[in-house]
């Protein structure tokens, strides 16, 4: 029982991290229609940035704003050079600029910041809780409120700001959110933005856990990615859903069946969900417009 | 006569810049083949059978490989070539799927390597002879890829792209973790390729070996372009609806081309593997996918020539450029960028149009 309480912690954990990365990948999906390969180096840009601030003789407190904020202004950047002027062209383009970027953004954190693994201190130490013999990281508690807060503030945002609406509107329907006035490149800026500042700060969270390195955005944003295709597409619900339901079953057949075969389960639920239903847990299953 | 001949060259000219246009125009998918019908003098015959991608192009990429080996120092460069041939033909395969199909795989450095490890591991651990193994693992790889692609291809959109990079990272993990049987992360040694008496060794063997199957491959995928199926995928590429209401069967043909493009690559894979004599998984990553898709994607997609371009650029380029392999993925992803929004027919159709302009 204490074992599969571990597991079942552990697999919150990561859970919520790829809830996390599964709901930038939505966001923009939703706003674009575009899916961003680059959201993984997002996540891995937030880690890496809060180590090296930090080397910089910032406390954490500091340096982790500052860190999404570079990432945030790095996701405006991709959005404004590559994504923008590309915007009439078929998906296959955009899913290779999307890809271009993500390993251009690899190659210069390679270059500038090294090949080295890196730790994060854990926010508030590194002493596990032990609750009916499993033991809980202080850190986990972080990662499961940072989401809940942020589910909660996107609620807010998508419900109750202008901003938030627009953006709601444009996903359904571009032309017609054109139409009343919405400028829709702003809301894909928006996008963008807060797409890169939800991976930066989910790459922070997890840095004290599994460590951070220039090329662990590959494994987290596409496991991200597999969270938000289990969930449904484009739904922010289902995104943060599939990230609990993959992070549980990834720590329960890491346990129980074969840890040298964890990080293939992401991949198989893609393709099952792909092959059996796929619009996801909680996707809408729209009709194809003619 | 004189009046005959210059009409006849004017229906050339006019002919081969609608075949020009129609191939990377998604608008005029149907005309390219119909715009120039046969026989109306000899001349034309002659010039067209010349000039076609199909005859012409396919001889002077023979010519090429021919006369390259003359321009190769020592072995190293013969490896280079080598190398280069068999991406090319990958990319040749993947250029059917991207360029005429409209759809991408990020997993086809998993087909390359499923290809590559058939061979080795059926040579090297079951005694299979070398052929029945290539033929083995091009098989098993083409079912697999219509296993995946039927489901997946039934749907709207590019779901094909998230399917095969599931497919591509599932068969990289897998030929990492089965140690016993492909050595793992170390990489497992192959066998020479026995072809009847023959031991198929050395780098100038393995240098026309793959030339030879590089040529092979063009022509085939040009002839397939030319095809019926090569029409309906053009016809697909402009407009789905519209290729559906004339009766094109959109998800059979997609599949059809999947197929191939993925038994392309498991070919090159098995060769590759006995040309290096070697396998590790690293031909297996996701970026290895990514590059093959750069290749495609710089040359030109919906450009076969452009993909055998592609594939020599950045192939020799590492190699020959030390430099070049510390900033690799920053290269790499620069090229995808720019390519795509300043050069999004890519680099042989760009320059073939300026070209035609100059010259016409």
């Amino acid at each position: 029982m204490a074992e599969f309480l571990q597991f079942l912690l552990s697999g919150i954990t990561v859970g919520a991290i790829y809830a996390l990365v599964g709901l930038g990948f939505s966001i923009i999906y939703n706003a674009s229609h575009v899916i961003n390969f680059a959201q993984g180096e997002f996540v891995m840009l937030g880690g890496m940035g809060t180590v090296f601030l930090m080397a910089a003789g910032l406390p954490l407190i500091v340096a982790m704003p500052l860190a999404i904020c570079v990432v945030v202004a790095v996701g405006l950047i991709l959005e404004k050079l590559a994504v923008e002027p590309a915007r009439d062209a078929t998906v296959v383009t955009l899913i290779i600029i999307t890809i271009g970027a993500s390993i251009f953004i690899r190659g210069a954190v390679e270059v500038t910041l090294g090949k080295d693994f890196h730790r994060l201190p854990g926010f508030s130490g590194d002493e596990p809780i032990l609750i009916g013999g499993a033991a809980l990281q202080r850190q986990s508690l972080w990662i499961i409120g940072a989401l809940i807060v942020v589910v909660a503030g996107l609620k807010w945002f998508f419900d109750h700001t202008r901003l938030g609406k627009a953006v709601l509107a444009t996903s359904h329907n571009r032309i017609a959110a054109q139409l009343v006035g919405i400028e829709v490149r702003t809301i894909l800026l928006v996008s963008f933005g807060l797409s890169a500042g939800l991976g930066a700060l989910a790459g922070i969270l997890t840095a004290p856990i599994t460590l951070t390195k220039y090329d662990i955005g590959i494994m987290l944003g596409l496991k991200g990615f597999a969270a938000a295709i289990l969930g449904g597409l484009g739904s922010g619900f289902g995104a943060v859903a599939g990230g609990i339901v993959l992070g549980v079953i990834e720590a329960m057949a890491a346990g129980y069946v074969s840890s040298a075969y964890k990080d293939a389960v992401a991949f198989v639920i893609i393709l099952g969900v792909l092959f059996f239903m796929p619009s996801g847990l909680f996707g809408a299953k729209g009709a194809e417009r003619v | 006569m004189g009046d005959r001949a210059q009409k006849s060259l004017f229906d050339l000219s006019v002919a081969r810049k609608v075949q020009g246009t129609a191939k990377h125009s998604p608008h005029a998918p149907l005309s390219a083949t119909e715009a120039a019908p046969g026989g109306d003098g000899a001349v034309r015959t002659v010039g067209a059978w010349l000039f076609s991608a199909r005859t012409g192009g396919v001889l002077l990429l023979a010519a090429i490989v021919a006369i390259l080996p003359l321009f190769l120092p020592n072995k190293f460069y013969f490896d280079v070539a080598i190398k280069t041939a068999l991406h090319a033909i990958v990319c040749v395969g993947l250029n059917l799927l991207i360029g005429y199909a409209g759809q991408i795989s990020l997993g086809h450095a998993g087909f390359f390597a499923l290809g590559g490890y058939a061979s080795a591991i059926l040579t090297a651990r079951f005694g299979w002879p070398g052929l029945v193994a290539m033929l083995a693992g091009a098989v098993g790889v083409g079912v697999l890829a219509f296993l995946v692609a039927r489901p997946i291809l039934r749907l709207k959109g590019h779901y094909l792209a998230m399917a095969t990079l599931g497919l591509g990272i599932i068969i990289s993990i897998i030929i990492n973790r089965e140690i016993p049987l492909t050595g793992g992360p170390d990489g497992m040694s192959v066998p020479a390729l026995w072809v009847g008496p023959w031991r198929l060794t050395g780098p100038i063997t393995w240098y026309w070996i793959s030339g030879v199957t590089l040529v092979l491959a063009v022509w085939l995928a040009l002839n397939l372009v030319e095809s019926p199926m090569g029409r309906a995928l053009r016809a697909l590429h402009g407009s789905e609806v519209a290729a559906e209401t004339t009766g094109i069967d959109v998800t059979r043909y997609k599949v059809l081309v999947f197929v191939v493009s993925a038994v392309f690559a498991s070919i090159a894979g098995s060769l590759f593997a006995h040309a290096e004599r070697f396998m590790t998984p690293v031909e297996a990553g996701f970026l290895r996918s990514i590059e093959f898709v750069t290749m495609v994607v710089l040359g030109g997609m919906a450009s076969i020539f452009g993909s055998v371009v592609g594939a020599a650029i950045l192939t020799a380029l590492p190699q020959v450029l030390a430099v070049f392999h510390d900033f690799k993925h920053l290269a790499l992803g620069a090229i995808l960028i720019a390519v795509m929004i300043f050069m999004p027919k890519g680099l042989v159709p760009t320059l073939a149009a300026l070209w035609r302009r100059r010259v016409g």
